[in-house]
C-alpha cells in the first residue's frame, strides 16, 4: 500500500468572532490523496473548502486555531516547524489561487515572481538562470513570446495569461501536489476550460498529484479520480467520480448536480433554495437539514457520521441510493 | 412637569452611558490622552487659585537650577519657572481652542457650501483651498502674522487661515459622499429647500472625521502659536506663554531648565491629542482604519 | 502617465498667480507700518523725507498699478529690496538658498532612513514590546517643538558631551569650500579636503537629525500600516506558498507596495521640512532661508518675508510635482500606461 500523498485525519480549524466566541470553520474532516491522482472538493462559498487547505499548508492568519492531523507523504505538517515547513511549500506543494490579478505582486515582474519560487528552493541558481528558467516556463504553460512577458508587470497580462503564468509558477520546483482553489472561477467562461485542460495536461504529464478546490461538479467531472464534496465545514459524501454521480448517496450532492448546466436547454437549472449556516449559527443535527426536502425529526436532532452507504461514503440518515433503487424498480 | 425632568435625566443617563461605552472601547494611550488634555484644561480655570508663585513675581535668586524649592529652577529674572509653564497653559491652550474652533467652523461651511452646490461654488472655494495650501504652513502664517503686525490675535488670524483648508476639504468630501444617499434624495425629491436638506438632513452626518480631525489638529496649533512666539510673532513678554518662554530660553541655552518645562507642557499637549484623536479614529471611522 | 504630469505642470501657473496675489494682497493688507521700517523714528514727521522714501519704495502709487509691476517683476525673478539688507531679496535668497537645502536634503536622508527602519522593525514585531517603542520613538519626533528639541540637543551633545560643535555650517575661523555648488559637503569633497568635508557633515548631524526625526512620525506610522496592510494581502499569501519566509514576504514583497503610498507622503513632508527648517536653522545660526524668515518677520521686513514666502511655495509645489511623477513611475500600473 503506498503512503497517501495528502492525508487529513480529524482535521478541525477555529476562528474566534469580534466577541471572542470559538466557531468551526472546518469541523473534522477525513481526506485522502494517492500519488498522481486527482482530488475534487466541491461545495458552495464558505463551505470551508479553502480553509482546509490552508490548513493543510499551515498558510491560514495566527488567529486560526488547528487541530487534528494532516500528512503529506506521511509526514505530519501540524505542529511543524515553520522552516521545515517552509522547505515543503513551494518545493513539494505548488498551489493555484483564486484570483491570478491579486494573487501575484503587482509591482514585481511575473519572471522576477516565478525566479524567486524557484531561487527561494535553491540558492545556487542564480539570478539570470533563473530568470531564463521562468521564462522556459511561460513557453511550457503556452505562453507566447515568453523572452518579452518575463519583464512585465501582473496587470499587463490577460487574465487568462495570468493564470497560466501562475501555473508556470506552481510547476517551477516540479511539486508532487498541487492545490488549485477554484483556479478558473475568476476568468471568463471561455478562457476557463483552455486553463483547466492546461492544469490537466501538464498534470498528467508530470506525474503530479492534484488537489482541485471548485463549486461546480460539471468542473471536476471528467478530470478528478476521486470527489470530496462540502457543507458547512465537513465531508458530507466522499467516493470515486463515478458513484458519486450515478449512486448519489447525499441529498446535498444530488442537489448540487441538479445545479450543474448541462447542454440540454431544455431541462431548468435546479439552483438549491436558501443559503448555508453561518459557521457561529449552525443547527442541531445535520446542517442540511434546514434547506433539505427529505429531512425529518431525525436530522434536526442527529447529526450524522461519514460512513459508506453503498457506493460513496456519505453522512445522511436517509440517503438516497435506497430511494433511487426503489423508483427504478 | 415631571415628564420633563424624567427625560432630561434620560437624556443625561444616555449621554453618561455613552461616555462610559467610549471609555470601554479607547485604547489605554487615548485614556491617558484624554487625561492630560483634561488636565491642561483644569489648569486653564483654575491655576490662579492654585498654591504656587506668582509667574510674573520675581521671586528667588535669578537662574537657579532645579531645586526642592523652585522643581524648574528659575529665570533670568528669577521667577519661578514651573509656576510659569503652568500658567502658560491659560494663553497657549485657550487660543488652540479657538482657532480650531474658527478653522472648523470656517472651513466646514465653506466645504459644505461646495460640495453641497457645486458649480461655480465649488470651483471658486475649492481653488481657493488649492492656493492657500500651495504655501508652506509656517511661511503663509508667518507671512500673515508680520502683516498684521505681532501680537497673539493675529497670530491666531494667521492660524485660521492656515487650518481652514483642510476641514474644507473634508467637509466637502463628506458632503459628496453623503448627498447621494438614499434619504438625502428622498428629501430633495420630498420638496425640501436646499438649505434645509443641508443643514438637517446632511451635516448631522458628516462631523465624525472632522471631529476626529479636530482633536488631532489641537495639538499642531498649540505647536505652531508656540513657534510663532518663539519667533517673536504670537505672545510678548512678560507673558508666560510656552513659545516665547523657549524663546528666553534660547537666549540662555546654558540654562536649559528654562526651556525644558514648557517644551514638555507642548510636547504632553501635543501627544496627549494625537492619541485622543487615534483612539476616537479607530472607535468611530472604522473606514480609515 | 504623461497626461497626469501635463495636467498638474498646467496647474501649476495658475497656482503660483494665486501665490503671488496672495502674498501681495497681505502686503498690502500691512498694520504694521512698513515707513517705520524704512524711515528713522525721528524723521517720521519730515514730509519731504517721507515722501522721498515712499517715492523710492514705490508706496505711493495706485493699488493696480503697483500690482501689474509687481507681478511683472515677479515674472522677471526680481522680489523687490529687503528693507534690512538693501540688497535685492533674489539675491540674498540665492546666496542663502544651498544651505537650506543641504540641510532639508540630509534630514529628509535621515528621516526616511529612520522612518523606513522604525517602520520595518514596528511592521516586523507588530504588537510587540519593540513595535510600541517604535512608533513612540517616531511619535515623539513628530510630536516635539523643533525649537525646542534643537536647544535642548544642542546642549546635551554639544555643550555637556561635545560629541557634536555648536552651530553654524562650519567653526567660526574656517573658511568655506570654492564655491561649485553651494553644498558644503560636496563643496569640500571636489576641492580634495577630506577635514573640511568631516567638519561639515559633523555641523549637519544635529540639525539634520532634529529635523528628520520630526518627520520621522509621518513615515514610520505610513510604512508600518502599508506594511502590515501589504503582509495581509493575497500576494503574500502566494510568496508563503512559494516557501518565503517571513522576513521575505515583508522586505520583497510588502516593502516595494509600501514604497507607491511613502511617494506619495514626501510632498507632505516636505512641508513639515519647511517648516521645521525655519526653526531650526534659528536654534542653530544655519545661514539659510529659515534664519533669514525669521529675522524679516521679527523686523517687519515685507519684501522679504514676500520673497521668502513666493520662494517656499514655489518649492512646495515643485516638491509635489516631483512627488506626483515620482509616484506615477514607482507604480508599474501607472507608468507602463
Ligand atoms: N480569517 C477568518 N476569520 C474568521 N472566519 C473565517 C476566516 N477565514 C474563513 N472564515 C470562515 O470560514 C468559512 C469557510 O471559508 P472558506 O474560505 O474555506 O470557504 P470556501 O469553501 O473556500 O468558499 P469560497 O468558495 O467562497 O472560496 C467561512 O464561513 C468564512 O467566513
Ligand atoms: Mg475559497
Amino acid at each position: 500500500m503506498t503512503t497517501p500523498l495528502l492525508e487529513l485525519k480529524d482535521l478541525r480549524v477555529g476562528f474566534k468572532d469580534a466577541e471572542g466566541n470559538w466557531a468551526e470553520a472546518v469541523c473534522g474532516i477525513d481526506l485522502s490523496l494517492d500519488p498522481g491522482k486527482v482530488l475534487g472538493i466541491v461545495g458552495e462559498s464558505g463551505s470551508g473548502k479553502s480553509v482546509a487547505m490552508m490548513a493543510f499548508l499551515q498558510l491560514l492568519p495566527s488567529g486560526a486555531r488547528v487541530d487534528g492531523h494532516a500528512r503529506f507523504m506521511g509526514e505530519e505538517l501540524i505542529g511543524m516547524p515553520a522552516s521545515r515547513i517552509r522547505r515543503i511549500r513551494g518545493k513539494d506543494i505548488g498551489c493555484v489561487f483564486q484570483d491570478p490579478l491579486t494573487a501575484f505582486n503587482p509591482v514585481i515582474p511575473i519572471g522576477k515572481q516565478i525566479a524567486e519560487a524557484i531561487r527561494l528552493h535553491d540558492r545556487s541558481v542564480s539570478q539570470r538562470d533563473a530568470i531564463k528558467e521562468a521564462e522556459r516556463l511561460l513557453e511550457m504553460v503556452s505562453i507566447p513570446q515568453p523572452a518579452r512577458r518575463v519583464r512585465q508587470y501582473p496587470h499587463e497580462f490577460s487574465g487568462g495569461m495570468r493564470q497560466r503564468a501562475m501555473i508556470a509558477m506552481a510547476l517551477a520546483n516540479r511539486p508532487r501536489l498541487i492545490i488549485a482553489d477554484e483556479p478558473t472561477t475568476a476568468l471568463d467562461v471561455t478562457v476557463q476550460a483552455q486553463i483547466l485542460d492546461l492544469l490537466v495536461d501538464l498534470r498528467k504529464e508530470l506525474d503530479i498529484g492534484l488537489v482541485l478546490i471548485t463549486h461546480d461538479l460539471g468542473v471536476v467531472s471528467g478530470i478528478a479520480d476521486e470527489i470530496a464534496v462540502m457543507y458547512s465545514g465537513r465531508v458530507v459524501e466522499r467516493g470515486a467520480t463515478e458513484p458519486i454521480f450515478y449512486e448519489t448517496a447525499h441529498p446535498y450532492t444530488s442537489a448540487l448536480i441538479g445545479a450543474v448546466p448541462t447542454i440540454d436547454e431544455a431541462k431548468p437549472l435546479d439552483p438549491i433554495e436558501g443559503t448555508p449556516p453561518s459557521i457561529f449559527a449552525r443547527p442541531p443535527g445535520c446542517s442540511f437539514a434546514p434547506r433539505c426536502k427529505r429531512a425529518q425529526d431525525k436530522c434536526r436532532s442527529n447529526d450524522p457520521a461519514l460512513e459508506f452507504q453503498g457506493a460513496t461514503a456519505s453522512a445522511c440518515h436517509f440517503p438516497m441510493n435506497g430511494a433511487f433503487r426503489a423508483e427504478i424498480q | 412637569m415631571t415628564e420633563l425632568v424624567s427625560s432630561s435625566d434620560a437624556v443625561k443617563r444616555a449621554r453618561f452611558n455613552g461616555l462610559k461605552w467610549l471609555m470601554r472601547r479607547l485604547p489605554l494611550t487615548s485614556k491617558i490622552g484624554a487625561a492630560i488634555l483634561l488636565f491642561w484644561i483644569i489648569a486653564v480655570l483654575t491655576v490662579s487659585f492654585w498654591p504656587i508663585d506668582d509667574p510674573l513675581a520675581m521671586v528667588g535668586r535669578r537662574l537657579q537650577p532645579p531645586s526642592g524649592d523652585y522643581w524648574l529652577g528659575t529665570d533670568a529674572l528669577g521667577r519661578d519657572v514651573l509656576s510659569r509653564t503652568l500658567h502658560g497653559s491659560v494663553w497657549s491652550i485657550p487660543i488652540a481652542f479657538v482657532v480650531v474652533f474658527c478653522a472648523v467652523v470656517i472651513g466646514s461651511a465653506m466645504g459644505a457650501v461646495a460640495g453641497f452646490f457645486g458649480g461655480w461654488w465649488d470651483s471658486i472655494i475649492m481653488r481657493l483651498v488649492d492656493v492657500t495650501v500651495s504655501f508652506p504652513p509656517i511661511l503663509l502664517a508667518m507671512a500673515v502674522a508680520a502683516m498684521l503686525g505681532p501680537g497673539l490675535a493675529n497670530a491666531s488670524i494667521a492660524m485660521v487661515i492656515v487650518w481652514w483648508p483642510i476641514y474644507a476639504r473634508l467637509m466637502r468630501a463628506q458632503v459628496l459622499e453623503m448627498r447621494e444617499r438614499d434619504h438625502v434624495e428622498a428629501a430633495v425629491a420630498g420638496g425640501a429647500g436646499p438649505f434645509r436638506v443641508l443643514t438637517i438632513h446632511v451635516l448631522p452626518l458628516c462631523w465624525t472625521p472632522t471631529l476626529i480631525n479636530a482633536t488631532m489638529d489641537f495639538g499642531q496649533v498649540v505647536l505652531l502659536a508656540a513657534s510663532l512666539s518663539f519667533i517673536g510673532l504670537g505672545a510678548t513678554p512678560p507673558s508666560p506663554e510656552w513659545g516665547s518662554m523657549i524663546s528666553e530660553g534660547a537666549a540662555r541655552f546654558y540654562n536649559w531648565w528654562i526651556a525644558f518645562g514648557p517644551g514638555m507642557a507642548i510636547l504632553s499637549v501635543v501627544l496627549a491629542s494625537s492619541f485622543l484623536g487615534d483612539g476616537l479614529r479607530d472607535v468611530f471611522d472604522r473606514r480609515s482604519t | 502617465m504623461l497626461a497626469y504630469v501635463i495636467k498638474r505642470l498646467i496647474a501649476i501657473p495658475f497656482l503660483l498667480l494665486g501665490v503671488a496675489s496672495v502674498s501681495f494682497m497681505l502686503s498690502q493688507m500691512t498694520k504694521g507700518d512698513p515707513l517705520a521700517a524704512l524711515v528713522p523714528e525721528r524723521m517720521m514727521s519730515n514730509t519731504e523725507v517721507v515722501a522721498a522714501v515712499k517715492a523710492e519704495w514705490g508706496l505711493d502709487k495706485p493699488l493696480p498699478v503697483r500690482y501689474a509691476a509687481y507681478l511683472g517683476n515677479l515674472v522677471q525673478g526680481d522680489l523687490g529690496t529687503s528693507f534690512a539688507t538693501r540688497r535685492p531679496v533674489a539675491a540674498d535668497i540665492a546666496q542663502r538658498l544651498p544651505a537650506t537645502l543641504e540641510l532639508v536634503v540630509c534630514a529628509m536622508i535621515v528621516g526616511t532612513t529612520l522612518g523606513l527602519s522604525l517602520g520595518l522593525l514596528s511592521a516586523k514585531y507588530r504588537g510587540s514590546v519593540v513595535d510600541s517603542l517604535a512608533r513612540m520613538v517616531a511619535l515623539v519626533g513628530s510630536s516635539l517643538p523643533i525649537f525646542w528639541s534643537g536647544l535642548i540637543l544642542l546642549y546635551l551633545f554639544s555643550v555637556r558631551l561635545s560629541i557634536v560643535p555648536g552651530t553654524g555650517r562650519l567653526p567660526a575661523r574656517v573658511d568655506p569650500p570654492p564655491d561649485v555648488t553651494g553644498f558644503y559637503t560636496i563643496d569640500s569633497l571636489i576641492a580634495g579636503d577630506l577635514s573640511l568635508f568631516l567638519q561639515s557633515i559633523a555641523h549637519l548631524a544635529l540639525p539634520a537629525f532634529v529635523l528628520g526625526w520630526a518627520v520621522t512620525g509621518i513615515i514610520t506610522r505610513l510604512v508600518r500600516s502599508s506594511l502590515i496592510e501589504g503582509m495581509a494581502q493575497d500576494y503574500a499569501r502566494t510568496a508563503r506558498a512559494k516557501g518565503a519566509p517571513e522576513h521575505v514576504v515583508l522586505i520583497n514583497h510588502a516593502l516595494p507596495n509600501a514604497m507607491i503610498p511613502l511617494l506619495t507622503i514626501l510632498g507632505f513632508t516636505f512641508a513639515y521640512l519647511i517648516t521645521g527648517a525655519v526653526l531650526t536653522e534659528a536654534i542653530f545660526s544655519w545661514p539659510g532661508i529659515g534664519s533669514y524668515a525669521v529675522r524679516a518677520a521679527s523686523s517687519l521686513d515685507y519684501p522679504a518675508i514676500g520673497g521668502v514666502t513666493i520662494v517656499g511655495s514655489v518649492a512646495f509645489l515643485l516638491a509635489n510635482l516631483l512627488t506626483d511623477i515620482g509616484y506615477a513611475w514607482a507604480n508599474p500600473r501607472i507608468r507602463v500606461h
